[in-house]
């Protein structure tokens, strides 16, 4: 009996803090892998300046939409790539007039143990193992280094040596731990790192990554998703995005 | 196989990597079950609690750390440099290692309870008869233990072909070497293509049923004492 009475008192305790965290203003994001140490930084001065949290949920862009065409609770949409976007407004997840392009992306080739200072040159040797992509069919980053690799007519020589990671995290994280020698991944995450282990993908070997934002339904009535998307606009904003290597477009 | 391209070669390493992992599992199993079993060391327990460690890890746990020592930095990258490689990673035979850690549980247990069930009896009246330890072992014990065995080896075969978040975390998605079915599923799912994954997955249920209702049948019947 005693211990029944115990259960009960602990599910109230549970549900109030539940029905206590609702009061708040909350915002959910899905936000594109490439995207994650910039996005918890606007986040966060986001929720200093204001009553409202956002939420972060990290994964590759297709990942995120699967989610989303399955009722996930995101309001906020930060894709990798103006198509995904695109199709969450066709499929009626999106409203189409809130889509917009926050940020401009780049691919780096980056390694722990080659001197990249010629990338180009390193890809063309093929001296490695494995090279690391993100999975070219979730990951927008993925698809611009197959571009990439296309546009240098090395596909066919380097096929089997790729390996992909889930996501532009996972695959980082392949080169990071060493396991691939070198990996395509997006310049935001490897700012601060020694130049020569970094090799900034020309243009022309690849169409620009446009990132696109946009309000989904869940969010239209909530206040805070507008804010937060306002606020993703704000020159401060915009300084912080560029400031992880993106382009910020005004 | 009929299922050509993608699919079958996702089926085709699977079965591969179950079959291999699971003659592995009871190479390494089985003596170790047998140890686990008859020791009287009080440490023992310490190493069984290691090996049932995957059943309440998560695979990433697993997966982060194989991903560590299969790396040129680990043990695993010492012993890719005997064939001219940097890491065990995205290979074959690092699927296999990795695996042989997560279903070595589901191995172990049902051996080492089948050779506990034996008793000391009928070892004692097979030493009276003058069976060495090794004629005993083969001749009384292994027959003695073979439902533990056989639960023991479809177990096994059957939970690596479920294995998902290891391979995720250790294989790069490389056809024909690590793009096993699950991670296909994943990747079919993940990238909106679901008429694959529902054949696909449709097929992992059948399966599973089909596993866990013969073990059921078979086990019942090998425990009959007519037998």
């Amino acid at each position: 009996m005693r211990n029944a009475c115990a259960l009960w008192c602990l599910a109230a305790v549970i549900l109030a803090s539940c029905v206590g965290r609702q009061t708040e203003q909350v915002v959910h994001v899905a936000v594109a892998a490439n995207f994650t140490e910039a996005a918890k930084e606007i986040a966060q001065i986001f929720e200093q300046q204001g009553e409202t949290r956002a939420v972060l949920s990290f994964g590759s862009t297709g990942q995120l939409f699967t989610q989303i065409t399955q009722a996930a609770p995101f309001e906020v949409f930060l894709a990798a790539d103006q198509e995904t976007p695109r199709k969450a407004v066709t499929a009626g997840f999106g409203l189409a007039d809130s889509v917009f392009t926050y940020a401009v992306g780049k691919v780096v080739l980056f390694s722990t143990t080659l001197d990249l200072t010629n990338g180009e040159a390193v890809l063309r040797a093929g001296d490695f193992e494995k090279i690391a992509i993100a999975n070219p069919s979730t990951a927008p980053y993925g698809g611009a280094a197959m571009e990439t690799m296309t546009s240098l007519a090395l596909n066919a020589q380097l096929t089997r040596k790729i390996v992909q990671g889930n996501n532009i995290t996972q695959t980082f994280q392949f080169v990071e731990t060493g396991n691939a020698e070198l990996g395509f991944v997006a310049l935001s995450q490897v700012l601060g790192r020694d130049p020569k282990s970094v090799w900034i993908v020309p243009q022309p070997l690849y169409s620009p990554i446009r990132q696109d934002a946009v309000l989904l339904k869940k969010g239209s009535e909530n206040k805070a998703a507008r804010e937060f998307i306002s606020f993703l606009k704000s020159p401060d904003t915009i300084k912080i995005i560029e400031r992880y290597g993106y382009v910020g477009t005004p | 196989m009929f299922v050509s391209g993608e699919v079958g070669s996702a089926i085709r390493l699977t079965l591969l990597l179950a079959s291999i992992t699971t003659i592995v599992l009871l190479l390494v199993g089985t003596p170790l079950a047998w140890w686990l079993a008859r020791s009287k060391r009080p440490w023992k327990e310490a190493i069984a609690t290691v090996v049932s460690l995957p059943l309440v890890l998560p695979p990433t746990v697993l997966g982060f750390y194989l991903l560590l020592a299969l790396g040129p930095n680990g043990p695993g990258g010492w012993v890719a440099g005997f064939f001219g490689r940097r890491s065990l990673a995205f290979t074959f035979i690092g699927l296999v290692i990795g695996s042989v850690f997560y279903s070595m549980p589901f191995v172990v247990q049902p051996i080492r309870n089948a050779f506990e069930a034996i008793g000391e009896r009928p070892l004692e009246v097979a030493a009276t008869l003058r069976a060495n330890p090794w004629d005993t072992f083969w001749s009384v014990a292994m027959p003695l233990a073979r439902p533990g065995l056989i639960t023991g080896a479809v177990l096994g075969f059957a939970h690596t072909v479920g294995e998902f978040g290891v391979v995720l975390m250790i294989g790069g998605n490389i056809p024909g070497q690590t793009k096993v079915l699950s991670i296909a599923i994943y990747d079919y799912v993940e990238s909106s293509k679901w008429s694959q994954a529902h054949m696909l997955s449709a097929g992992m249920l059948v399966f599973s049923f089909a596993v866990i209702l013969s073990v059921t049948l078979l086990e019942k019947r090998l425990r009959r004492p007519a037998a």
